[in-house]
């Protein structure tokens, strides 16, 4: 746990997933990683940048423009007996690798009776206001957590991303990370230089609170904290919560939130139909619907095409007054 | 398809025929008749209504499965396709275990989980039958790159249809397995058919420039022919096995009955005289056996003793899987995450 730990310094978000990678390729040395310009490029968002030079051309493995044949690759790798971290760059790319990873890695497990495993990383990034428009700029993380066999990670802070992702270089299944790629930069917070995991399926209670709870997910965490922190000034005591892995989900502390709090506010940058805060109101309304004072609300990304110019992308992904305003309306205190 | 000039069944060995050895040359005609055998008994199962899903028969292409598996390991890798029985057969399943999985049953390879299409055993270096069509080209591609990273001297074997050659996965792998000098064998059954469709009305161009154009080894040989079929697998694979990359082989070949089972009036796609050319004349079990015999390597007596055994063995294995229990409903959920 953060609070007991030693040599703890502050990293950014990026820095975090970089030394996750790299302790997890110390250790192991049947880790691999393997994208486009991964390499002496250090991805495209430079987040790895130099752990080529410690781990060398044969380990940190730039590919061609192939998303879908190295992601096929790195599930035969897996199988065969090597653990293979596989760098997709941008999450609008899942389009291009669904049939390896939804019809391949995530079901080999299960067609072949438990026999042969997939034990591999998918990363991928989500998040819009990069000023990347339509194609570079979705969450899609929703569409993996649809699917028995996989599991689908979504860190928000860089404690949780380094234990995540070291995590998910160990588990045996194939697991898909979405790192917000706004993130690697702006979100800063303590990390321990100690080997530690954060177990998938634990949510975090990233601020506690009595009257509301928000149940948040990646970016939209820090986005909650900030409403959360408006709201002290119109008396309302908002609790975070961040579920951190979308499957397996930690159900629980969910719903102990929302029975304490009796209403509840999912916050997702992916689009609201059909996708993960639909799930999750889901799961409140079923577990908590006698404990609730108010309707479980969503709030999310706008159901468009990311746009590209700021004036109108700015407005597509919740705000902290978007926040503000939807608690007041909930608690009736406006 | 214009069937590959028949070779005359009482030809003489070729230097390259006298390499491969008496045992191995019965050992292929053995498993041809194996999996020949467990296909009709697949067939009869399915007409009964005792199997349920679909059945893709590989009756016709045995030579294939047969010579190519010949030579590989009991640890080397294959991926395998939805027409898949005869190649988890050659790599070394049991037919039980097989039979069983066909018809859902608990003591199958896969637990019943995976039937028919899905048939995967990591004892025999089965990665698994795959029911995309080109699905497994990525599969068998990253077996291969984890072989050569980890100096294994295993390789890997890529089964699939011509209908494969439509999918732009595959040529995705073709790219990584050259590039990275992987010991990966792609070896394409043309059998004509892209399930319902003549190859020649979905495929443009020469399939083994395909190869070609990316630098890639390859080769173009008669399926039917099993002796061809070995000797072109142990120059490639030993190939790829000392390092020097990967290849493409084209196996021309025959389906001899439907797209599956129940692909019966066929006549619109394809005519019977066609089929019944391929049957009578390049039959790769009848052509294998009339060699053997032509060339003193085994006797009438000896081929109809091999047949009457496994009759017998193939017979029990369909004993054994129709005996065998179906899973507990409560398995449903099992398996889902190692």
């Amino acid at each position: 746990m953060l609070e007991t730990a030693t040599n703890v310094r502050e990293l950014s978000f990026g820095d975090a997933i970089k030394e996750a990678i790299a302790e997890e390729m110390r250790r192991d040395p049947s880790v691999i990683l393997m994208g486009e310009d991964v390499a002496e490029a250090g991805t495209t968002f430079k987040v790895l940048t130099g752990l080529v030079d410690e781990f060398g051309k044969d380990r940190i493995i730039d590919t061609p423009i192939s998303e879908a044949g190295f992601s096929g690759l790195g599930v035969g790798a897996a199988m065969a007996g090597l653990r293979p971290i596989v760098d997709i760059m941008f999450g609008d790319f899942l389009t291009i690798i669904m049939d390896q990873m939804v019809n391949q890695a995530a079901k080999i497990h299960y067609m072949s009776g438990g026999k042969w495993k997939v034990p591999m990383v998918f990363r991928l990034t989500m998040g819009a206001t990069r000023r990347s428009a339509a194609q570079h700029s979705q969450s899609l993380h929703a569409w993996p957590s649809h699917i028995p066999g996989l599991k689908v990670v979504v860190p928000s802070t860089p404690y949780d991303a380094k234990g995540l992702f070291k995590a998910a270089v160990r588990d045996d299944n194939p697991v898909v990370i979405f790192e917000h790629k706004i993130s690697y930069r702006k979100v800063k917070g303590p990390v321990p230089e100690d080997d530690y995991i954060v177990p998938l399926g634990v949510a975090d209670v990233k601020r506690k609170g009595r009257d509301i709870t928000i149940i948040a997910t990646s970016s939209m965490v820090q986005t909650a904290l900030a409403g959360a922190h408006l709201l002290e000034g119109v008396g309302i005591d908002a609790e975070v919560v961040d579920p951190r892995t979308m499957w397996p989900l930690d159900e629980e502390t969910l719903i102990n939130s929302v029975k304490k709090t009796s209403r509840c506010i999912i916050m997702d940058e992916g689009y609201g139909r059909y996708g993960v805060a639909g799930e999750l109101a889901a799961t409140v309304a079923e577990r908590a619907f006698y404990d609730l004072d108010a309707p479980v609300t969503r709030l999310c990304a706008m159901h468009v095409p990311i746009p590209f110019s700021p004036s109108l992308e700015d407005t597509t992904v919740p705000n902290e007054r978007d926040v503000v305003a939807l608690a007041q309306k909930l608690c009736k205190r406006t | 398809m214009t069937p590959p000039p028949a070779a005359n069944p009482a030809s003489k060995k070729t230097s390259a025929d006298a390499a491969i050895g008496r045992d191995r040359l019965i050992h292929m005609y053995r498993q041809m008749v194996a999996i020949r055998l467990f296909e009709e008994r697949v067939n009869d199962l399915y007409t009964r209504a005792l199997m349920p899903g679909l059945a893709h028969l590989y009756i016709g292409e045995e030579a294939i499965a047969c010579g190519i598996c010949e030579v590989l390991r009991r640890d080397d890798y294959i991926t395998s396709t939805h027409r898949g029985h005869g190649h988890c057969l050659a790599k070394g399943a049991s037919p039980d275990r097989m039979f069983a999985e066909l018809l859902g049953k608990e003591a199958g390879y896969c637990k019943g989980k995976g039937g028919s299409m899905h048939i995967a055993d990591p004892d025999t270096g089965n990665l698994g039958a795959n029911a995309i069509v080109g699905g497994s080209a990525g599969i068998a591609t990253g077996a291969a790159f984890a072989a050569k990273y980890l100096k294994t001297g295993q390789v890997a074997v890529c089964f699939f249809g011509e209908g494969a050659l439509g999918q732009g996965l595959l040529y995705e792998e073709l790219n990584l397995a050259q590039l990275w000098k992987l010991p990966v064998i792609f070896v394409c059954e043309n059998n004509g058919y892209n399930e319902y469709t003549h190859f020649s009305e979905s495929t443009a161009g020469d399939v083994p420039a395909r190869a070609a154009a990316f630098g890639m080894a390859h080769e173009t040989i008669d399926g039917q022919n099993v002796r061809d079929v070995y000797t072109a697998a142990t120059t490639l694979i030993d190939r790829a096995r000392r390092g020097e990359g990967p290849a493409f082989l084209q196996c021309i070949t025959y389906r001899y009955h439907g797209h599956h089972v129940g692909d019966i009036a066929r006549a619109y796609y394809r005519p019977k005289t066609e089929e019944q050319e391929w049957v009578t004349e390049r039959d790769p079990i009848t052509l294998h056996g009339e060699w053997l015999m032509a060339n003193g390597v085994a006797d009438r007596a000896a081929l109809d003793a091999i047949q009457a055994e496994l009759i017998t063995q193939m017979d029990a294995a369909v004993e054994f899987a129709i005996n065998s229990p179906y899973p507990d409903a409560s398995k449903v959920t099992q398996d889902i995450y190692a």
